[in-house]
């Protein structure tokens, strides 16, 4: 089959495209090299929908995160994705920090941010009583929310399987040819073909580009990692919002925000590193995050953290996102660079990327059998998300919704096999536990992991010992000596 | 739904609670016990080594054969047990909100609710160690859930990192089962499991342990590939020493490094929480701080034993039997049992004097690792009340001291509004 569009990258960007995308009389592939959507910086970062006061004026990035906050709130509502409008707070704690917050107010103004205000110590520390009492004052946003970045990827990409978009995933792109016409793209062992292509690929999307043939591509990405450490949500309401310190050089600084799951997250720190798949966390970069929480919130204890994990951003060498028709390369569009607010920005890249396809040639009309919610037959809502009465019906038509698998995070033996047998399968402990949350409170899986293992085993015909973590060679269990 | 008694947890503690309330004299059709797995047992049913029931029974059980006993015991008293029943919430008031594919979802009240839900196991997250996120790292029990009830090997080559007993059993039940366990890393100069455990578990098979030693990093990208280990100094809060990590090849690593009591119901209920134990405060009838709630075995304090898990949920479920049976007199006053030198903890935190007070055991476990000590009580101005010599006492290890009724009746009539419990060396 040829499709019209290829996107490289099953990230926010590559995914919000290819829904978007599904909403049109186009075909539509996504090649991914890992085994899920949401693999890269979308799984792991704040979390946050950036409100847009940080981006220099004028900018793509400032226009698409700003408009890119509002469809977001749309996007979630639409997709029955769970998110907190609970605002942010750059916090000062100098004279100096108070006149960089003004600059940060001038560039949300001429961005467009609605509703900002320069708030004195005490509206802060009534609004926030766990800040540290050296606050001089803030910046309030009250249009910053909090959301689950993979989760609504994941919905995302549900909505676009919906509509007949094809996943390929464990395709990592080695080889690109254009025979006039279309693309082949191909990962040493399958091809796909299409007449359009998008270089969504994030961490590795320079590399993409000369891939596909681009001579003296202007743009080259740093991997940068950033650590973090999740809290008990015992901790979840130390913060009513985000909060951040006023930015320096590297990135936004530390933060320390509540979690739409109810969690406290801080972090992160930025180093550059060479390999873009090392997501470990250090000893120093831990302790370093843990301090400069601790000047934002003296109160954050660290005993309570319940996981770190850490995620690569990735930067470019350039202030901007680098989003156009290639120059050289026929029916090519990148999407290079796109690093914070990427995922803020993420429904309105979609947007500019299908105008983008419009400009290069592609023809693109609405649809009128476009199926807007997750599946086919609705959103499919979680136990824990659903009221008394929904609980009792959901049991009722399915006894297995009465079976609490995951105790911590109330997740129960429905919600699992829904998500394995859902349009893209859940055939990992990791993919099931980002869809469900099973596994992720704070017994972290001790109790649910294994019965997660079983239920995949179950529903896909397959034995525990086949069963892994996250793909390729993690494997959790081996066959006994015995057998 | 109204109960006169709702035990939330049906392993060891649940059960026996269970049976002492009803043998007390409440009917079992007044009594429901809330199961949140398939069968009762709790996490006894994977626990398939001996050596439980020697004080209960005189014998050597395996933990399923010990469970039966009990289970057996509640079968035989027509207690009915909800299975794979899980409880959303409690109240301060005893409202219990709980769903199972049996009952759905379903609120329910209750004159007495005894706590009996156990605890887990901490994870890597709560140590924070640094490194790659790789598969193949377990807590021991649920390594242990791996291989003896699904019946799979989580790995070959195995560190493991703390000497809880949990994680002692398991050095030997990954030996036995044909993997190599290379090292016992434990943080603390001195194991916190059983004495016993040690010997039975790693001595006999040549299993290193190494004391003042833990895991300062994990590698590895899709499945573990090794660990980082070095010597803490123990006069630096146990920061790891440079120029002694060893890198040791691994494709598994468990954890052994605690137990924490599953007190988020109870939390949900405002009752009050000992920042040492995690369990609730209590009072010798172990009630809680809130009126009718009881609490009993791991999610009150980690035991050591289940053959005490057995007798304080007894406790339990008597006091709660009498309170819905309407047998419990007025409290005199209340007398507050604190933990002194030495001592890390008790139970229980509170001693309510009635008129008619029998004996009352205190349980505690100490701070540190000691030779001979003597165990003391005394009362607020440093009289001793009793004291008992003992040989020797581990943090690893319960102790207990029974204050004899005579005592606790010159303690109703005296001034003192608590005692100490403390050991000198």
């Amino acid at each position: 089959m040829i499709y019209d569009v290829l996107i490289i990258g099953a990230g926010v960007t590559g995914v919000m495209t290819a829904r978007l995308l599904s909403a049109k009389n186009c075909t539509t592939a996504v090649v991914e090299a890992e085994c899920d959507v949401a693999m890269g910086a979308t799984r792991a970062n704040s979390a946050i929908v950036h409100a847009g006061y940080d981006c220099k004026p004028g900018t793509l990035k400032a226009k698409l995160n700003v408009r890119g906050n509002r469809l977001m709130k749309e996007l979630c509502a639409q997709l029955d994705v769970p998110i907190r409008c609970c605002g942010s707070h750059v916090v000062a704690f100098s004279e100096d920090d108070m006149t960089t917050l003004r600059e940060l107010y001038d560039k949300g103004a001429a961005n467009g941010v609605p509703d900002m205000r320069i708030i004195s110590k005490e509206e802060l520390l009534k609004m926030e009583p766990n800040v540290s009492d050296k606050a001089f004052g803030s910046l309030w946003a009250p249009t910053a929310a909090i959301t689950c970045p993979y989760g609504i990827c994941i919905a995302a990409a549900e909505n676009a399987a919906t509509n007949g978009v094809d996943f390929f995933f464990n395709f990592r792109v080695n080889g690109a040819s254009y025979n006039g016409e279309t693309w082949q793209i191909t990962n040493g062992t399958n091809t796909v073909e299409a007449r359009y292509v998008i270089n969504c690929a994030g961490v590795n999307s320079d590399k993409t580009a000369q891939l596909l043939g681009e001579r003296d591509f202007p743009i080259s990405i740093t991997p940068r990692r950033g650590e973090y450490i999740v809290m008990d949500k015992i901790c979840g309401k130390m913060a009513n919002s985000t909060l951040f310190v006023c930015p320096s050089g590297r990135g936004k600084g530390i933060l320390v925000s509540p979690t739409v799951d109810g969690n406290l997250l801080i972090g992160p720190n930025a180093y550059h590193i060479d390999d873009p798949d090392d997501k470990s966390t250090t000893a120093d970069g831990l302790a370093e995050i843990t301090e400069g929480a601790k000047l934002l919130m003296p109160s954050v204890d660290t005993r309570n953290a319940i996981t770190s994990f850490s995620g690569v951003r990735s930067t470019p060498n350039i202030y901007d996102y680098y989003i156009k028709i290639s120059d050289g390369l026929p029916h090519v569009i990148h999407a290079v660079g796109v690093e914070s607010p990427g995922f803020a920005s993420s429904p309105a890249t979609a947007e500019y990327l299908a105008e983008l396809l419009v400009d290069a040639g592609l023809t693109l009309t609405d649809r009128d059998d476009y199926i807007p919610t997750r599946r086919a037959d609705g959103n499919h809502k979680h136990f824990n998300d659903m009221t008394p009465e929904e609980k009792t019906e959901a049991i009722r038509r399915n006894p297995a919704y009465g079976k609490i698998v995951c105790r911590c995070e109330t997740v129960t033996e429905g919600d699992l096999i829904d998500a394995i047998i859902s349009p893209i399968p859940a055939v990992t402990v990791d993919m099931l536990k980002r869809r469900t949350r099973a596994g992720m409170g704070r017994c972290q899986g001790g109790f649910c992991s294994p019965r997660a293992a079983v239920l995949i085993a179950e529903h896909t015909n397959s034995t525990l010992d086949k069963v892994t973590k996250s793909g390729g060679g993690s494997w959790i269990v081996t066959k006994r000596d015995s057998e | 739904m109204h109960k006169k008694i709702i035990i939330i947890g049906g392993g060891p503690a649940g059960l026996a609670a269970a049976c002492a309330a009803v043998e007390a004299g409440v009917s079992n059709e007044d009594v429901l016990i809330l199961e949140r797995d398939r069968e009762p047992g709790g996490i006894l049913n994977q626990c398939i080594h001996a050596g439980f029931g020697l004080h209960r029974f005189g014998e050597e059980l395996t933990g399923p054969e010990y469970a039966e006993r009990y289970i057996e015991k509640a079968r035989a008293l027509n207690i009915p047990i909800a299975l794979n029943c899980m409880v959303l919430s409690l109240s301060s008031d005893r409202r219990v909100t709980f769903v199972s594919p049996e009952y759905g979802y379903t609120e329910a009240t209750a004159d007495a609710v005894i706590l009996a839900m156990g605890c887990r196991e901490r994870t890597r997250g709560a140590l924070n160690i640094p490194g790659s996120r790789p598969s193949g790292i377990f807590t021991a029990g649920t390594a242990q859930r791996y291989i003896n009830i699904e019946g799979y090997m989580p790995g070959r080559r195995v560190v493991i990192l703390g000497s809880g007993d949990i994680g002692l059993i398991m050095a030997r039940r990954m030996t036995l089962e044909g993997a190599k366990v290379l090292s016992v890393c434990e943080i603390m100069p001195y194991s916190g499991g059983l004495q016993r455990n040690i010997v039975q578990c790693l001595d006999d098979f040549g299993i290193p342990l190494r004391l003042s030693y833990t895991v300062t990093e994990i590698r590895g990208r899709d499945r573990v590939e090794g660990v980082t280990i070095a010597k803490v100094d123990e006069a630096n809060g146990r920061r790891p020493i440079p120029g002694t990590e060893e890198y040791i090849e691994c494709d598994t690593l468990l954890l052994s490094v605690g137990l924490i009591p599953e007190n988020e119901l109870t939390r949900g209920a405002g009752v009050p929480i000992d920042r040492t134990t995690n369990g609730a405060r209590v009072n010798q009838f172990r009630e809680t701080g809130a009126e009718g709630i009881y609490a009993c075995g791991n999610v009150l304090h980690v035991h050591d034993l289940v053959d005490y898990v057995s007798e304080e949920a007894a406790i339990a479920g008597i006091a709660a039997a009498n309170k819905v049976l309407g047998r419990t007199g007025g409290t005199l006053k209340s007398i507050e049992v604190k933990p002194g030198h030495g001592v890390r903890y008790t139970i229980p935190q509170r001693i309510d004097l009635t008129e008619n007070e029998d004996s009352v055991r205190i349980f505690f476990r100490v701070t540190d690792v000691f030779k001979k000590v003597r165990f003391i009580i005394a009362d607020e101005d440093g009289n001793i009340l009793m004291k008992k010599v003992k040989s020797g006492a581990a943090p690893g290890e319960m102790e207990s001291l029974e204050l004899k009724g005579d005592i606790i009746k010159a303690l109703a009539q005296s001034e003192t509004a608590c005692v100490n419990v403390y050991l000198e060396e």
